[in-house]
């Protein structure tokens, strides 16, 4: 696969997802599972990123300067800091760190 | 107007007009505060190798922020190698999209073109505002004015990052990495509000980065997401609402 296939790929199922929800009754949501397994799946996949994006390195675990960055960045989100701030002051703590070492 | 079902009790014309000016104002101030964060999207697309065309087009088509660091962040990690699991990523994070189509549906109404475009913006932010007003009316002025100042606004900062992150060159030096994990903590903290959320995302963790030496890129966040389909089939720890929100709460504090 090229990357422009990968990219419309992923582009066309995101959107058709979108689309999909309006062609469903809307009954299937009185159901709690489905719904439930939706937010659920979510969490799951986002948390799962933040792990990989914060430790990985390529196909190993590496332990470097993300890690206190992204600490940072969950003491600011958790006192209602700004999303746009949050992530500039996570992208300084790492870059401060590695020009420090 | 005319297709809006007539749900509420018909109320004064001078306050339906109050509370579709507030729904205005309050989309245009959340597509302020997300165009935001489409620079750095935007930066970070580049900096895990795509150019500003395929960035911009993500932006354009996909539009729909997690779905679209889900498959950068994949990349970035896997290359083009990793090409399916990032695809299967942002199509899995992209399945909520669905879920709440179906609750603006009857707020946009029928017409094909109508619910292509309506669609199209159906996202966290059009889809919250939305629902948080009190009116038909106003719930209609709140999904499209939300939606399409995102849709302008993400677009523009996304373009804006693209062309940034391709000034700076070595994205590590500038933390930018750093900065993609802090995006992800960024979209998942309002969804920790209850004890079930907290312990998938916890679970979903550590499978995923247990796994990481073991699976090529992109898989260990799929395996990971099994963990939200067994806890959601179950419904473990799926117990009263409030009193599991806030221990939730205070547990990430401490």
């Amino acid at each position: 696969m090229t990357l422009w296939q990968i990219i419309i790929a992923a582009s066309i199922a995101v959107l058709a997802l979108k689309l999909a929800g309006y062609l469903v009754p809307p009954a299937v949501l009185a159901k709690p599972t489905p719904s439930r397994i939706a937010d659920l799946l979510t969490v799951a996949l986002l948390a799962a990123l933040i792990a990989v994006q914060t430790l990985g390195s390529g196909q190993a675990l590496a332990l470097d300067a993300r890690i206190p960055a992204v600490i940072v960045a969950a003491g600011l989100f958790a006192i209602k800091t700004p999303f746009i701030v949050v992530v500039i002051v996570a992208a300084l703590v790492a870059a401060g760190l590695r020009a420090l070492t | 107007m005319t297709s809006a079902p007539v749900t509420e009790p018909a109320s004064h014309p001078l306050d339906e007009t109050h509370q579709q000016r507030l729904a205005l104002r309050e989309g245009l101030a959340v597509g302020l505060a997300t165009a935001a964060y489409g620079v750095s999207f935007g930066a970070l697309s580049v900096a895990a190798g795509l150019d500003i065309w395929q960035t911009s087009f993500i932006s354009i088509v996909m539009f729909s922020g997690g779905s679209q660091f889900a498959l950068i962040g994949v990349l970035a990690a896997g290359g083009v190698g990793a090409g399916p699991a990032a695809i299967a990523s942002a199509a899995l994070l992209g399945v909520r999209n669905g879920i709440y189509g179906m609750r603006t549906a009857p707020i946009v109404g029928s017409g094909l073109w109508k619910r292509l475009a309506a669609g199209w913006i159906t996202i966290d932010e059009s889809t919250a505002v939305a629902l948080a007003q009190p009116t038909a009316s106003s719930r209609r002025v709140g999904f499209w004015v939300t939606g399409l100042a995102v849709f302008i606004g993400w677009n523009a900062t996304t373009l804006l990052g693209a062309l940034i992150g391709d000034a700076l060159g070595d994205t590590r030096a500038y933390g930018l990495d750093a900065a993609a994990a802090a995006a992800f903590v960024g979209l998942l903290w309002p969804r920790l509000k209850r004890m079930q959320a907290v312990a998938v995302a916890v679970a979903a963790a550590v499978v995923a980065a247990t796994l990481t030496p073991v699976l090529m890129p992109g898989l260990p966040v799929l395996v990971a997401a099994l963990v939200a389909v067994v806890v959601g089939v179950f419904n473990w720890l799926g117990g009263p609402a409030l009193p599991g929100a806030a221990s939730a709460r205070k547990g990430l504090r401490s």
